[in-house]
């Protein structure tokens, strides 16, 4: 009796855990749904036409690079209302290299990450050492930045640019076997990653069950597995169908497991955990709080110098424009995905389906011609109710 | 002088758990009533069921108040009969001055507009009655905690109370500001204010108390009055069994030297010129638990956390030796390399993260103990907390619960383990029993010395100068940043100890 109450309250609690997670998931999956039956309806088109799959990651590649930089810094108890600025200079320092001076392509991509990454420590710098709050540090680097972009780019459009540049956003993995339609390689490789993802899961599962760990019950994880992986394969066979894997895609994907094992796997990642769940007994902890605040802002530097570059190739310029508002939704992105404001808690899984939700309902809200005027209401919305859905299940809890 | 209070068959459910089991309470006009028991026995459940946290319908039981039947649906109904709760937890905004918290909420105003002079005017006249001389301008922070906790009591006085209830008011006031708040109690009490006061100080409650009333395990025990109060009837009725010892055996046998510490100094972190620490020399043995007595203020935490990886102060100078060797203590990471560990004060703003689980703050000092390259073994992590959940008997349905719902023996037993984890020669425990109640005092102490019969050196800071007696095989008497004496343990007693503070 007393086992099985026992035995009832873990998987409860192992339940509530991935509640939340499940439940942004599942708004994710109800959305896309809610676009495909509306976008039907009304204009009698495909939403997830294989085109239009394409569309989503170029479009939203940015966003996600930078929310896993977010993350780190959010976490760490901090904010960068920096990024979009900075993407747009460190894009405008790749256009003064690539058309001004003539560099190839190859030699700019490092050095205008090293930029970023030096743009990230001057003003972590300041954050961190100096404890200036990251708010206000980050908002002057918000105007310095957009400043120093005009002051480059002399309030011009540059562009075009070469075509390896362009190779950043707009590039496709070739396809291996030559097939070409349907591309196979991309076929492969989302098959094999579903395959790597189920195999990860279950082997936790297993270790789990051999600890006596509370976790879900078997059903809901081949359920969320299921639709994991069908959304993957789906995806797969649309981008095959079309023109493969965008390069975009392939880097977002890497630097998504990357993050995801950094914040859940290793001591640098839990310490970040720490400095912002208590920054004080982190630092009684022997934690180099300094040092981790200033690297997490380096780190968000170089992420925002690769969204930069990789939006100036989608524009094929870098205007003084590019970048304005992108700070807003890479933080409603962390947001939204489950991060808190007053840091040391939030996950690059959260992360990630977040800032899809905000790009599915961009580009949705496009397609249907809805003007910017309501797009923008409906977005702050979704945030709004994002946030309450967290705490109102924090508070039951 | 009539029964002011009657709570009768108290009985409050939470879901899965009843905290309150037919609890009676009854509290004479005029008196100061004393409510003891171990932390989580129901004495906080009781006194939100009093004061209308938990409304009237959420509970069983009936409170007769004043001569007549209370049903309170919410805090302002009981403040509006006089009842209120001062808190173990300070409510006072620090930013504002005295006057404005003092009539905050309750402001001297006409039609939103304040009358400044009458505020002022009001307020020294409530400061005179609390004994406090602070011009009613001077912001809250400026202020001690002890004179906050006099300040809740004047704000208090401001709604004309008739009931007071003090949570633990004496458990961040060091001992003359103590001794201060209960003569305030006691002249209270001579104008016919009644009061109710939790505490977990036995002898201040035997000091104030007409009546005592225990609770253990959500119900009350006995009440006890004045003329049969001693320590040892309320700690038998509180933990429900004799406590002969209360302080566990131990065999004392102090090995060589293991730590030293030469000349040390410190100065205050903003006033530079201030030296909080002044040439403070001593050395603690394998196998000793060694005390720091002195009074709050008297440097013993700025002693220990500057010794720590100089987390408190500047121009630190001195040298430290373990076994022999000098040390370099320059950073937090060197002093835990070297064998240092020091268990906070302030267990929940210094030494845990609340809102993480047990598991995650044992491995949070040495995460290189669970970890290969960098990346952290779960496993291997959930094995070492749940060795020390049994090694240190932390009560927790699993190592997954967040420390934020741990009693605050289990907490400070979560911070033990974290520093036990990292393997410490010399572990510096700075009132490490502060806020917890008896039975998981007994504990800690048990731990203290099996630490101390594994060849670990134990340094103790305490306020309570009793433990302090109980536990140490050597005292050193702290005094204005200076140590004013050493005494062993057949030498010291409380007031060879309070001597050598004074005559300094």
């Amino acid at each position: 009796m007393t086992d099985q109450t026992a035995g009832a309250a873990g998987k409860k609690s192992g339940m509530n855990v991935n509640l939340r997670e499940n439940g942004m998931l599942m708004a994710l999956v109800a959305i896309v749904v809610f676009f495909v039956v509306i976008v039907r309806a009304m204009l009698g088109v495909d939403f997830l036409s294989a085109q239009n799959i394409t569309n989503l990651f170029l479009q939203n590649s940015y966003v996600i690079i930078m929310a896993l930089g977010m993350l780190l810094v959010i976490v760490a108890g901090h904010i960068d209302l920096s990024v979009g600025s900075v993407a747009a200079f460190t894009g405008a320092v790749s256009a003064v290299l690539v058309l001004n001076l003539g560099w190839p392509t190859f030699a700019v991509i490092p050095t205008v990450l090293i930029i970023g990454g030096l743009i990230g420590a001057a003003q972590g710098y300041w954050i961190a050492y100096w404890r200036i709050p990251s708010f206000i540090v980050t908002l002057a680097g918000m105007l310095v930045f957009r400043g120093l972009t005009l002051w480059l780019l002399g309030g011009q459009n540059v562009g075009p640019f070469p075509k390896s540049f362009q190779l950043l956003s707009t590039g496709f993995v070739p396809d291996m076997f030559g097939v070409g339609k349907p591309n196979l390689t991309a076929l492969l490789v989302v098959a094999i990653a579903a395959a790597i993802l189920i195999w990860i899961g279950w082997r936790a599962r297993k270790r789990n069950e051999a600890y006596g760990l509370a976790q879900e019950p078997d059903s809901l994880f081949w359920i969320r597995n299921l639709i994991v992986t069908a959304a993957l394969i789906f995806v797969g066979y649309k981008l095959a169908s079309f023109r493969g894997l965008p390069n975009v895609l392939v880097v977002m994907a890497v630097l998504i497991v990357l993050y995801a094992f950094f914040t859940e796997a290793t001591t640098t990642g839990r310490r970040i955990y720490a400095i912002g769940g208590n920054l004080k007994a982190a630092k009684l902890s022997g934690i180099n709080t300094e040092r981790l605040t200033f690297l997490t802002f380096v780190n968000m530097g170089v992420l925002a110098a690769l969204a930069g570059m990789i939006v100036t190739a989608r524009l094929n310029s870098a205007t003084p424009k590019a970048g304005v508002g992108f700070e807003l939704d890479v933080i409603a992105a962390v947001f939204i995905g489950g991060a808190s404001m007053s840091g040391g808690s939030g996950k690059i899984v959260g992360v990630v389906v977040g800032a899809f939700i905000m790009g599915v309902m961009n580009n949705g809200m496009s397609i249907l011609g809805i003007g910017i005027d309501y797009q923008q209401v409906i977005k702050g919305l979704v945030l709004l109710a994002a946030v309450i859905f967290d705490v109102y299940n924090k508070s039951k809890s | 002088m009539g029964t002011i209070l009657e709570m009768r068959a108290i009985t409050k459910t939470f879901p899965g758990v009843r905290a309150l089991d037919h609890v009676n309470l009854s509290v004479q006009e005029g008196e100061i009533h004393a409510l003891v028991g171990e932390n989580g026995a129901g004495k906080s459940t009781l006194m939100k069921v009093l004061s209308g946290v938990y409304p009237h319908g959420s509970y069983e039981g009936e409170i007769h108040y004043a001569g007549s039947l209370a049903q309170f649906s919410g805090i302002h109904d009981s403040e509006a009969k006089g009842i209120i709760i001062i808190h173990q937890e300070l409510a006072l905004v620090p930013l504002l001055s005295i006057a404005e918290n003092l009539f905050l909420g309750n402001e001297v105003a006409q039609g939103g507009v304040i009358n400044w002079q009458e505020t002022y005017r009001r307020t020294e006249k409530l400061l005179a009655k609390v004994g406090l001389h602070e011009p009613p301008t001077a912001t809250v922070d400026t202020l001690g905690v002890g004179k906050q906790q006099l300040i809740e009591i004047a704000k208090a006085l401001a709604k004309d109370v008739r009931l007071l209830i003090l949570d633990e008011p004496t458990a961040a006031l060091q001992e003359n500001d103590s001794q201060k708040l209960l003569d305030l109690l006691l002249e209270l009490k001579a104008q016919g204010i009644t009061s109710i006061l939790i505490s977990h100080k036995l002898n201040e409650v035997s000091r104030v108390a007409d009546n005592i009333t225990v609770i253990r395990d959500g119900t009350s025990v006995s009440t006890i009055p004045r003329a049969e109060i001693t320590e040892d009837r309320i700690i038998r009725d509180m933990v429900g069994r004799d406590m002969a010892h209360r302080y566990p055996e131990r065999d004392r046998r102090p090995g060589e030297v293991i730590m030293e510490v030469k000349n040390w100094n410190a100065f205050h972190p903003e006033h530079r010129e201030r030296q909080v620490i002044k040439n403070v020399s001593f050395n603690v043995r394998k196998g000793e638990i060694v005390g720091i007595a002195g009074l709050m203020g008297s440097g013993r935490t700025e002693l220990a956390m500057s010794l720590f990886g100089r987390s408190y102060g500047r121009n630190i100078s001195g040298e430290v030796r373990i076994n022999g060797q000098a040390v370099d203590c320059s950073s937090v990471v060197k002093a835990v390399d070297s064998g240092l560990a020091y268990v906070t004060e302030d267990r929940k703003a210094l030494g845990l993260v609340l809102e993480e689980p047990i598991q995650w703050n044992i491995s949070l000092a040495n995460l290189a103990g669970i970890a290969v390259n960098g990346v952290i073994n779960r496993h291997r992590e959930q094995d070492v907390a749940e060795g020390y959940r049994k090694a240190m008997n932390i009560r927790t349905p699993s190592v997954f619960q967040k420390v934020v719902n741990l009693s605050g023996g289990n907490q400070q037993k979560v911070v033990l383990s974290k520093w036990l984890f990292t393997e410490p020669k010399v572990l510096i425990l700075d009132e490490p029993t502060r806020g917890i109640d008896v039975g998981a005092k007994f504990e800690i102490y048990g731990l203290m010395n099996r630490l101390a019969d594994e060849g670990r050196a134990v340094v103790m800071i305490s306020s309570e100068m009793p433990e302090l007696l109980g536990m140490c095989d050597r005292i050193y008497v702290m005094n204005e940043g200076e140590l004013v004496g050493e005494l062993t343990s057949a030498e010291a007693s409380q007031e060879r100890i309070m001597s050598l503070i004074v005559t300094h």
